[in-house]
C-alpha cells in the first residue's frame, strides 16, 4: 500500500493525470455543452496537430523559430558573458557602464520593436536583434554579479599559484561564475522564446507565432490551438534539454550546495 | 650569497613593518620586526584582530604595508613569490570546487613548467601521496572531508617546490583529531622537504607544539609582546611533547601574556 501512497504523494503521477482529466474536461465540454468554433473538440485539435505535422507545415514554422531564437538567444550568450566578466573583473569599467546598464534593463523587450523597426526593417535581422536584445541583459547582469561574488581567497589563490589575468579568468573566474550565468542564461532561455513569437505575431511570413495567428486570423481555429500545443511542447524540450547540460556542467556546485 | 654567510642564513627579513588601515585610521600592527633563517618553524601567535593573519598577508605579497619592509633572499616583496607558497584557512575557497583533487594540483604547476603533461602529472600525484591522498586524485572536494581538502592545498602549495610556506590558521577549522594528525603531517613533510615554514594561529598549544620559535603579537595594534624559543626535540609527539615540564613552563608564560593582551586590548577598545 505505501507504494501507491509514495506513488501518489512524491511523483509527477498526479500532476499527469491531473493533465489528462483536463483535457477529458475539454473535450467533453467541447462536445456535448459548448458548441462553438471557437471550442474545438481536443481530437480535432490533434487531428489538425497530425496533418500539420504530416504535410511539414509545422515542421518548417517550427526550424523558423528555432533558428532565429537560437541564433538571437546564441549572440546573447557570448555578448552577455564576454561583457559581463570583464564588467566583473575590471572595475573600471564595471563603474562605468553598470548605470547606463541599469538604465536600459528596466525597458521591456518588446519596446525595441518601433526602434528596431526603424533601423533594421521589418525582416529576419529585424527579430533576430529583438531576441538578442532582451535575452542579453539577464545574461549580463547575473554574470557580472556573479563574478563580484567571487571570494578574495580565491583571487589570492590565483596570485599565489601565479596566474595571469587570462589564466585567472579561465580557471578561476568563468567556473565561479558559472551557476549564475547559467541562471542567468536559463531566463534569458525564456525571455527568447517569447521575443521570437512575439515577433513572428508582429512582422513575420514563418514561425510558429505566425502560424498560430495567421490559423487565427483565417478561422483554423484546430490550427491555432495546434500551433500553441507546440509552442508548450517547444518550450517544455527546451528547458529539459537546458536543465540537463547544466546538471552535467556544474554538477560540483549542484552537489555540493546539496549537501549543506 | 655573500663570503661569510652564517650557516643559518637569513632567508624572510621583516623590518619596521607597519599596516595602517585608511577607513578608521587605525593600525592593524606597527613596527613588526623579525628575521626568518632557511629551515626555520617560526609560529606567530595573538589574539584576535592583532593582525597576524593581515602581516602573513604582507609577508606574501597578497597586500602592501604602510611602512617597513619585508624581504626574501634579500630581494623586497611586492607580489607573490614562485618560491613562497601560501595556505589559507578557507579550504574551501581555497580549493577549487570545480576541479578534482588532481586538477587542483596541477593547477600550481601546469603554467609554470614546459615539462610534458605527464611529467607534472606524477610530480602532483607524487605530492598526493606526501600528504597520503593517492587515492583521491579524481575526487571533487566536496567529496572529501575538511581535514583531507587541506592536504589538498598542503599538497598543491608543496607540487611547487616553495622554499617557504606561509600558513595562515591551516588547522583552525578542522576538529582536534584531525588538526593533530595535520599538524604531525606538516612535522614530517617540514623535516623531509627541509621548508621554511611561518605559521599563524591563535592556538598557542598548536603553536608550542609545531614551531621551534613562537613569536607572540600584542593586540591591536599589534607589536611584538614576546618571542620565545621552543627547546624540545623533533618528532615531536602529541602526549609525550605536551606533557614536558619544558612544554608546560613556556605554554604558562605564553598563556599569561596572551591573557594580558586581551585585557589591554579590550581596555583600549
Amino acid at each position: 500500500m505505501t507504494w501507491i501512497a509514495d506513488r501518489l504523494f512524491n511523483s509527477r503521477f498526479p500532476g499527469l493525470v491531473l493533465i489528462l482529466i483536463l483535457l477529458a474536461a475539454w473535450q467533453l465540454s467541447a462536445l456535448y455543452l459548448v458548441d462553438t468554433p471557437t471550442w474545438p473538440p481536443v481530437t480535432s485539435i490533434f487531428e489538425a496537430w497530425f496533418d500539420n505535422i504530416a504535410d511539414g507545415t509545422l515542421i518548417k514554422h517550427l526550424l523558423a523559430t528555432l533558428w532565429r531564437q537560437m541564433l538571437g538567444y546564441g549572440l546573447a550568450v557570448v555578448m552577455g558573458v564576454i561583457l559581463g566578466l570583464a564588467m566583473g573583473y575590471f572595475r573600471p569599467l564595471y563603474n562605468l557602464l553598470e548605470p547606463l546598464v541599469e538604465a536600459l534593463r528596466p525597458i521591456p523587450g518588446p519596446a525595441y520593436l518601433p526602434v528596431l523597426v526603424l533601423f533594421v526593417g521589418i525582416g529576419h535581422e529585424m527579430k533576430v536583434v529583438l531576441i538578442l536584445v532582451a535575452s542579453f541583459f539577464p545574461i549580463l547582469l547575473n554574470t557580472y554579479s556573479g563574478v563580484r561574488s567571487i571570494d578574495r581567497v580565491q583571487f589570492d589563490t590565483a596570485r599565489t599559484l601565479g596566474l595571469s589575468t587570462m589564466q585567472t579568468l579561465r580557471e578561476l573566474v568563468l567556473p565561479a561564475a558559472s551557476p549564475q550565468i547559467l541562471t542567468g542564461m536559463r531566463i534569458s532561455l525564456a525571455i527568447s522564446l517569447i521575443l521570437a513569437i512575439l515577433g513572428e505575431m508582429i512582422v513575420s511570413s514563418d514561425g510558429l507565432g505566425y502560424f498560430t495567428l495567421l490559423a487565427q486570423r483565417t478561422f483554423k481555429i484546430p490550427d491555432m490551438y495546434a500551433g500553441i500545443f507546440t509552442l508548450a511542447l517547444f518550450g517544455y524540450v527546451l528547458n529539459r534539454l537546458f536543465l540537463l547540460c547544466e546538471a552535467r556542467l556544474i554538477r560540483w556546485h549542484i552537489e555540493s550546495s546539496g549537501r549543506t | 650569497m655573500k663570503l661569510g654567510a652564517p650557516p643559518t642564513a637569513v632567508l624572510v627579513e621583516v623590518d619596521g613593518l607597519g599596516k595602517r588601515f585608511s577607513a578608521h585610521g587605525r593600525s592593524a600592527f606597527e613596527d613588526v620586526s623579525f628575521s626568518v633563517g632557511r629551515g626555520d618553524f617560526v609560529a606567530l601567535i595573538g589574539p584576535s584582530g592583532c593582525g597576524k593573519s593581515t602581516l602573513l598577508h604582507i609577508m606574501a605579497g597578497l597586500s602592501a604595508p604602510t611602512a617597513g619592509t619585508v624581504s626574501v633572499k634579500g630581494e623586497p616583496v611586492t607580489q607573490p613569490r614562485a618560491d613562497m607558497m601560501f595556505v589559507f584557512q578557507q579550504y574551501t575557497k581555497s580549493i577549487f570546487p570545480w576541479k578534482s583533487v588532481l586538477e587542483n594540483v596541477m593547477l600550481g604547476v601546469k603554467y609554470r613548467s614546459r615539462s610534458p603533461h605527464h611529467e607534472l602529472e606524477e610530480v602532483c600525484r607524487k605530492h598526493l601521496e606526501m600528504v597520503g591522498l593517492s587515492r583521491y586524485a579524481h575526487y571533487y572536494p566536496y567529496q572529501l572531508s575538511g581535514g583531507m581538502q587541506q592536504r589538498v592545498a598542503i599538497a598543491r602549495a608543496l607540487a611547487r617546490r616553495p622554499d617557504i610556506l606561509l600558513m595562515d590558521e591551516p588547522f583552525s577549522a578542522l576538529d582536534a583529531m584531525m588538526r593533530a594528525e595535520l599538524q604531525d603531517l606538516l612535522l614530517d613533510l617540514w623535516r623531509e622537504l627541509g621548508l621554511t615554514i611561518l605559521f599563524v594561529t591563535h592556538d598557542l598549544d598548536e603553536a608550542l607544539y609545531l614551531a621551534q620559535r613562537v613569536i607572540l603579537l600584542s593586540a591591536s595594534p599589534g607589536t611584538i609582546a614576546d618571542t620565545v624559543q621552543v627547546p624540545l626535540a623533533y618528532p615531536r609527539k602529541q602526549v609525550e611533547t605536551r606533557s614536558e615540564p619544558v612544554y608546560l613552563q613556556l605554554r604558562e608564560r605564553l598563556y599569561r601574556t596572551m591573557v594580558e593582551q586581551v585585557i589591554a586590548g579590550r581596555a583600549a577598545s
